[in-house]
């Protein structure tokens, strides 16, 4: 378990919307959100996230990869043939943008694990989540930054406008978008670092510092995660992973875990609800994220904005017909949908969780 | 007579025109320091021990107290104390003993580590304003937690977790049994537990009964003299601690002189008036981490399933078992660092035996999380706790919760002058004299232990606020909160701590 490690630490604005009757909606609305906040980043980092976009391939995991240059390439595309078994590769399009001189290689993949690599009882999205691990831990200047089925994230160093152009996201449509700006304090220039961060079908946006970071890594690092972008989206993404997916916690308890709410209010429920919420502290004590934050989080089935315990970030909802928005700032929502039927400022730790509507 | 070679440590001096001769020096003095010469006081400074009681007590701030200014030649290898310990032993052929934590200058761990602020990036959080928790809950957690909701659509607790010792605060106080300390200092401590929200811990021994009324607040303990054990003993507190060694004196049993096994003491040790009481060096039925796995089983089969804490001293391989002692199904583990105190060892032992709490808390903390079982356990951390800032540091390391025993003597007057051994405590705290102990009045000092367990709260919540947390959950293992000043990159490496300014 390595300490010395330097932590990455940035300011940000983030806004995402999610169509429940999963109605596709062009990209271009959420870069018109995003752009608005222009003055929330630095141009050092932005990205989106978008689900429904691969209807022809949902099936398939959908591999989006930079490579730092065309050797790993073939390194890590070995690494992948010998695993799954891969339905189509493809240049990731993008268009030139002036302000973006330099990009590293992007590649996608529609991948399934191949059947005899899923020993015992190994399901399909444990596979992907350790091969995740292990490239971006050990193939150096390889990296997955989206790895989930009829979704995907696309992000870069340059301000909003100038990512979205350069990945030609209003050509993409889907039913859930999450966007990001971001405003490194420190060295930027690595693309893998901007938002969203994404795991499996989860991706997250985040404002904000966690101040418990140190605590909340080395408890994933117990359940075998490698932290290594040293960000606090990434700990937020593996903490749901952890807590829904291999726990199996619902989206609302692993929300309470993340912010917990005061022993105060814990005590103060009935007997059955107050054990419920005590045991849920006593075990997730160390997944409590502290410190400022807000998060937009999407998943197959919906979005899910939160905020910290105290609220320290800003974090901004409203509804319109069958879609709900969620942002840094109203104006953020506005721009895109003028007269909202509803806009409210989600309290504290408490969750604003969408769900899609059934097929 | 032969005129001891070893020179006393203090000199205790009477100013004879301040003096109004009123004798409360005389009355006040354990050790037998003053006594009446017809006309004034005398002075047999050799068995002064600079504990203050007297100078405390003087109406007239007549006393005064000093190192004694005739020393050897100074020496910086021959020191003082090593060349009276010589003496001493030439003198006696014995073992010398001591009491309290040791007090060498090894280096302080604690005092090179700082502790982190907020600053623009991440806001610093009032605690007068906003919540700050403490709440700590000791015991086994399982590694995930399920739920399932009723057909009310109420929310509700699949499976019940193992019973947690619930504390207000994360500080306990450390055992001390009946016998190394007066029963009206054991009432203070209990008495202070149950007002602070927090547990003091029986020490070997026995419970009496006039601390029964404070059960819910009481860890009982069992070590290898097993005084005062029987099944209404282990069912009596809210756990039950398995001693198996104390950071003062790792390795080593312990003897209570039967002059200090008057009725009562002997009636809760369940032994006999003015016998000896020993505690062998090891646990007699426990020689392998097996043995220790049947004992714990046993208590808590004769508990009904209450939390078992397993105090060991910290030593060298303390990681390894901490490791052994967590999977053999202890619920605490209890760490003793080396400056721990005690109320008599032999100073070779207390001086040279063990290792820093930091360095164990760090290294147990670490190899319960490698080996996926840091849930299994709670850690306590004691030996040497002297502050909130100590506290801080050695949850942010990585424990669950601090020991304090010293400062909370210190809040009954002790000053750590070290001779607890001698039973003859002026503050009437290591001693069973009655006319010393007497003097010990629980309600008075059981407000002086809350007042200062009540200070630490709230500075720890200052700090949680500097940090800008605002749970004790998020500071608890956060080393990345902490940073070294003039360690080597080994020791930071070992406490998983970055140097400052990085
Ligand atoms: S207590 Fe002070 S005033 Fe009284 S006899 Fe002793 S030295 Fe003198
Ligand atoms: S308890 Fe009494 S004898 Fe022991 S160090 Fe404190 S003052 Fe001295």
């Amino acid at each position: 378990m390595n300490h010395d490690y330097q932590k990455d630490i940035s300011g940000c604005g983030l806004t995402g919307l999610i169509s429940k009757k999963r109605r596709r909606v062009s990209g271009s609305s959420i870069v018109k959100s995003l752009c608005l906040m222009n003055d929330r980043g630095n141009g050092l980092g932005a990205g989106y996230a978008a689900y429904g976009i691969y209807p022809d391939f949902k099936d398939f995991y959908a591999f989006h990869i930079m490579y730092d240059d065309a050797g790993v390439r073939f390194s890590a595309e070995e690494y992948l043939k010998n695993n799954y078994h891969i339905e189509k590769i493809e240049e990731i399009p993008t268009c030139p943008v002036k302000a973006i001189p330099i990009s590293p290689l992007l590649m996608r993949y529609f991948v399934s694990p191949l059947k005899d690599r899923l020993v015992g009882d190994t399901r399909p999205d444990d596979f992907v989540v350790s091969t995740v691990m292990k490239v971006n831990s050990e193939i150096e200047g390889a990296y997955i930054f989206s790895s989930g089925k009829n979704m995907g994230a696309f992000k870069g160093v340059g301000n909003p406008c100038d990512i979205a152009e350069f990945f030609k996201i209003e050509e993409y449509e889907g039913w859930t978008w999450t966007a990001h700006t971001r405003f490194p304090t420190n060295t930027p220039g690595w693309w893998g670092g901007a938002h969203p961060f994404t795991l499996l079908d989860w991706s997250i946006v985040h404002n904000g510092e966690i101040s418990s970071y140190g605590i909340n890594k080395r408890y994933l690092e117990m359940y075998g995660y490698k932290l290594t972008l040293l960000t606090d989206t990434e700990v937020a993404a593996y903490m749901l992973d952890l807590l829904i997916r291999r726990h199996g916690l619902s989206i609302s308890m692993a929300c309470q875990a993340l912010a917990a709410p005061f022993w105060k209010n814990i005590d103060s429920k009935e007997t059955d609800e107050a054990e419920a919420l005590t045991a849920l502290r006593q075990i997730y004590g160390s997944a409590l994220l502290n410190g400022p934050f807000s998060i937009l989080f999407g998943h197959a089935n919906g979005l899910v904005g939160i905020n910290d315990r105290i609220k320290l970030r800003p974090l901004v909802a409203a509804a319109k017909d069958d879609v709900v928005y969620m942002a840094s700032e109203e104006s953020a929502i506005r721009a895109i949908c003028p007269s909202p039927e509803k806009v409210w400022s989600p309290r504290a730790g408490e969750p604003v969780v969408v769900e899609l509507e059934k097929k | 007579m032969f005129r001891s070679l070893a020179p006393p440590e203090y000199l205790a001096k009477i100013d004879t025109i301040k003096c109004i001769r009123c004798k409360r020096c005389i009355q006040n003095c354990g050790w037998g320091v003053y006594s009446w010469g017809g006309d004034k006081v005398l002075i047999n400074t050799s068995k002064c021990v600079k504990c203050l009681r007297c100078f405390h007590y003087c109406p007239e701030e007549a006393i005064e107290i000093v190192d004694s200014p005739t020393r050897f030649k100074s020496n910086a290898y021959w020191g003082w104390n090593v060349i009276r310990n010589i003496k001493r032993q030439a003198e006696t052929g014995g073992i010398p003993l001591t009491g309290m934590g040791s007090d060498l200058p090894y280096t302080i761990l604690f005092d090179n580590l700082l502790i982190d602020a907020c600053q623009v990036t991440n806001p610093s959080i009032d605690p007068l304003r906003e919540p700050m928790e403490l709440r700590t809950y000791l015991g086994k957690k399982p590694s995930k937690a399920s739920f399932e909701t009723g057909l009310d659509g109420k929310l509700r607790l699949k499976e019940k977790l193992p019973p947690q010792i619930k504390l207000k605060l994360p500080i306990i106080f450390s055992p001390m049994s009946y016998g190394s300390i007066s029963l009206n200092a054991q009432k203070v401590l209990a008495m202070a537990a149950k007002e602070c929200g927090i547990v003091m811990n029986t020490g070997e021994g026995g419970l009496h009964e006039d601390l029964f009324p404070y059960k819910s607040n009481v860890i009982v303990q069992v070590a290898s003299g097993r005084f005062g054990v029987n099944p209404d003993y282990l069912n009596a507190g809210v756990a039950v601690e398995i001693k198996i060694g104390q950071g003062a004196k790792p390795g080593i049993g312990g003897h209570l002189p039967g002059e200090k096994i008057p009725l009562e003491v002997a009636r809760t040790r369940m032994i006999p008036v003015g016998t000896d009481a020993i505690s062998p060096a090891p646990q007699h039925d426990i020689y392998s981490i097996e043995d220790l796995r049947q004992l714990i089983y046993a208590i808590k089969e004769a508990t009904n399933y209450k939390p078992v804490s397993v105090k060991i001293a910290a030593v060298h391989n303390v990681a390894a078992i901490a490791s052994g002692i967590v999977r053999a199904g202890a619920d605490i583990v209890y760490l003793d660092g080396f400056r721990g105190g005690t109320g008599a060892a032999p100073s070779v032992i207390r001086d040279h035996l063990g290792i820093p709490i930091e360095h164990a808390i760090a290294a147990v903390d670490d190899r319960l999380r490698q080996e996926g079982i840091r849930n299994e356990a709670s850690i306590i951390a004691a030996g040497g706790i002297r502050s909130s800032a100590d506290a801080a540091k050695a949850i942010a390391l990585g424990a669950d919760a601090v020991g304090i025993a010293t400062a909370a003597l210190i809040t009954m007057g002790c000053t750590t002058c070290g001779k607890c051994y001698t039973g003859n405590c002026s503050w009437g705290i290591t001693t069973q004299r009655p006319e010393l102990t007497a003097r010990l009045d629980p309600e008075v000092y059981a407000e002086r232990l809350i007042n200062l367990v009540h200070a630490w709260e709230h500075e720890l919540k200052e700090i949680l606020g500097a940090l800008g947390i605002n749970a004790i959950e998020s500071l608890r293992g956060n080393r990345e909160r902490l940073r070294g000043v003039g360690l080597d990159s080994q020791t930071l490496d070992i406490l998983g701590v970055k140097p400052a300014g990085r």
